[in-house]
């Protein structure tokens, strides 16, 4: 099966190239698109990016795999990524991610149709631990028992990172 | 917020969603900088620069004029790199400034560029920022639109142009080498230095790196003169210290401070005391990389030499006794980093703390330097089992002997971020880790 990106991504993968010396440095913007339009990152996909920049797959696949944020399996709608770093932790964000575990029925790690909930490192937000991010909404600030509202929240207002893109 | 406490020179916008719009940028007066500065030669932005005694407030607090000197004079294509891919645990200043303040960064990107008069530069944000990201593709597309950007920018002939690149989650992308390889569209792991990257960087030209915070200073330099930038500060350190306290405080919080300002006033007068009534315990000066401080070494100010050199911190030990030799003999007490102060009070569980911390390491080494990516991971689970009670008798000195080997023996800094901290807790902390310990052969007698 031969992938296609969508004209707005071709359009904007042409507008990235005209920003550097050689296709090669957009490999990273047109991995954010192709997974926005096809979800993950599958074989086939990333066989569309080298194909797109004229890269040979084996570098597409490296860069791939080097990021976390570029995924190789499906994954929720939505990514709600839980620091638990040492100032977060320090103000309970061991406990508000198992609040997320509870209320999502998810792992840390694991995907439902609507959510992924990722423990991640960091998110320079630490004045306001324990929080999280979702797209381009932070959540500050926060304590377990406000977890079931924040994704009630979320399903209504829902932040995908492909937004982003 | 910040407090009233000095002058805000990056941060007197905060708080007003006016200032991020163009023309509420300039009704506060942006730009007329960026004016200024196009009329000056750019060896004589530089020398304001120099003699304002900015220093970078990325992580090493290296002099920025001098580093802009290091650019070769006949250099044919130059290029300025923003880091903006904070991820120093403890540290969110660079997103808080350029979620509020993203004209005043291009304004200082493009005077910078002017003064090394680079062409084709960069904003390296990180990849789980994306409203930052949003917020400076606008930035970006408005000054386009009004001439600060472009072929012929106000019509002096000068050619400056930003991209703003967006990162896919890798706390090592914030090394300025490994930035570089991913900003080339590579995997993002660090070069060997030499060269430096002022010399051969970005698509193999001079490149200055420079942190969001730094750049961010230029236009008030320009402004009131470099001069004016060094008596705001302290000793060789120009300007203010935007510090991010969090953890056991009452109010923690981004603030931009005097350079002199000590711990103890910053947790005390600042951030409103430690929280539940409680004392402090250690105190992280600036991100998770750098040595702690223990409560009875917080009136040193949080000035970047003093961090270093101040007698009153006591110096990091291998083991007691042995001093920690950062080579030549010189001694490691901790540095001020990136700014990100975290507090820990007296209930803190030290070892679990240390712990995180090297799993965070281990989690982030790029895997290219053995004792980085072995030694990473034995600390993560050498001080787990240490956190998690199952600690046995040697582990203190087997953590000390995996962050000796590590340190001074890689190609990137990240194993001496690793190895700093994990040396640091047990120097300080010793008692603490020996307590854990002592307890597990408690439990099983
Ligand atoms: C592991 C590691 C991570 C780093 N992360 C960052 C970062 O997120 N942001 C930053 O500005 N500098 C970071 N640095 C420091 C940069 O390598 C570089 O020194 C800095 O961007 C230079 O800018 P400055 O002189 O304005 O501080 C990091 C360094 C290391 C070794
Ligand atoms: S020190 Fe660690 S992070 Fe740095 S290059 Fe070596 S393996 Fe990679
Ligand atoms: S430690 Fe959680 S946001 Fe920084």
């Amino acid at each position: 099966m031969s992938l296609e990106f969508s004209a707005d991504a071709q359009k904007k993968i042409a507008a990235a190239c005209e920003r550097y010396p050689s296709k090669q440095p957009v490999v990273m913007a047109a991995l954010h698109l192709a997974q926005k339009e096809h979800g993950h990152l599958s074989d086939d996909v990333l066989r569309l990016v080298a194909r797109t920049l004229d890269l040979p797959y084996a570098h597409v696949y490296g860069v791939a795999t080097f990021y976390t944020m570029y995924r190789r399996e499906p994954g929720g709608r939505q990514t709600i990524r839980m620091c638990t770093n040492i100032s977060c932790m320090l103000r309970g964000g061991y406990e508000v991610l198992e609040a997320f575990e509870a209320k999502l029925g998810l792992k840390r790690g694991e995907s439902s149709a609507d959510f992924t909930l990722v423990e991640e490192e960091c998110i320079a937000a630490c004045a306001n631990a324990p929080c999280a991010v979702v797209g381009t909404e932070y959540l500050l600030d926060i304590k377990p028992e406000q977890v079931g509202e924040l994704v009630q929240r979320l399903k209504q207002h829902p932040h995908p990172e492909s937004e982003v893109v | 917020m910040p407090t009233e406490i000095g002058t805000r020179v990056v941060t007197a916008r905060f708080g007003n969603p006016d200032a991020k719009t163009l023309p509420g940028y300039e009704r506060a007066g942006g730009y007329a900088q960026l004016r200024k500065a196009l009329a000056m030669r750019p060896e004589d932005i530089t020398a304001e620069v120099k003699a304002s005694n900015l220093r970078g407030r990325g992580g090493a607090g290296f002099a920025t004029g001098v580093k802009w000197g290091f650019v070769p004079k006949d250099a044919k294509a130059v290029h300025l790199v923003c880091n903006a891919d904070e991820s120093e645990p403890g540290t969110c200043k660079d997103r808080e400034l350029m979620f509020w303040d993203p004209h005043l960064l291009i304004e200082g990107m493009v005077i910078s560029a002017h003064a090394l008069r680079a062409v084709h530069n960069y904003i390296y944000i990180r990849g789980e920022m994306m409203r930052e990201y949003v917020v400076l593709q606008h930035a970006v597309a408005e000054a386009y639109a009004r001439g600060y950007l472009g072929k012929n920018i106000l019509g002096t002939g000068i050619e400056v142009h930003l991209t703003v690149h967006r990162g896919a989650g890798a706390y090592i992308c914030g090394e300025e080498t490994a930035l570089l390889n991913s900003l080339e569209g590579l995997r993002g792991q660090p070069r060997l230095k030499p060269p430096f990257p002022a010399v051969k960087g970005l698509f193999g030209n001079p490149t200055i790196v420079n942190n969001v915070e730094t750049l961010m200073n230029v236009p008030a330099i320009i402004d009131k003169g470099g001069a004016w930038f060094n008596a705001l500060g302290m000793g060789r350190s120009g300007g203010t210290r935007i510090v991010c306290v969090s953890g056991h405080v009452n109010k923690p919080g981004v603030f931009e401070l005097p350079m002199g300002i000590t711990f103890n006033q910053m947790i005390h007068e600042v951030c409103g005391g430690v929280w539940k009534g409680r004392k402090v315990k250690a105190v992280i000066p600036g991100g998770v990389s750098m040595p702690p401080l223990d409560a009875s070494e917080l009136d040193v100010p949080c000035e970047f030499d003093a961090l270093q050199t101040d007698e009153r911190i006591k110096p990091v030990m291998v083991r007691p006794g042995q001093p920690f030799d950062l080579g030549g003999g010189r001694q490691l007490r901790t540095m001020a980093g990136s700014g990100g102060v975290v507090v820990m009070d007296d209930a803190t569980d030290i070892p679990r703390a240390i712990w995180r911390i090297m799993k965070f390491f281990a989690h982030e080494s790029c895997g290219q330097c053995t004792p980085c990516r072995e030694g990473t991971g034995w600390l993560e689970k050498v001080s787990r089992r240490v956190a998690e009670g199952h600690g046995k008798d040697g582990d203190i000195d087997l953590l000390a002997s995996i962050s000796h080997g590590i340190a001074g023996n890689t190609i990137c800094a990240l194993g001496d971020a690793a190895a700093w901290p994990m040396l640091g807790f047990l120097t300080k902390f010793r008692a603490d880790f020996e307590a854990k310990i002592a307890d597990r052969k408690g439990k099983a007698a």
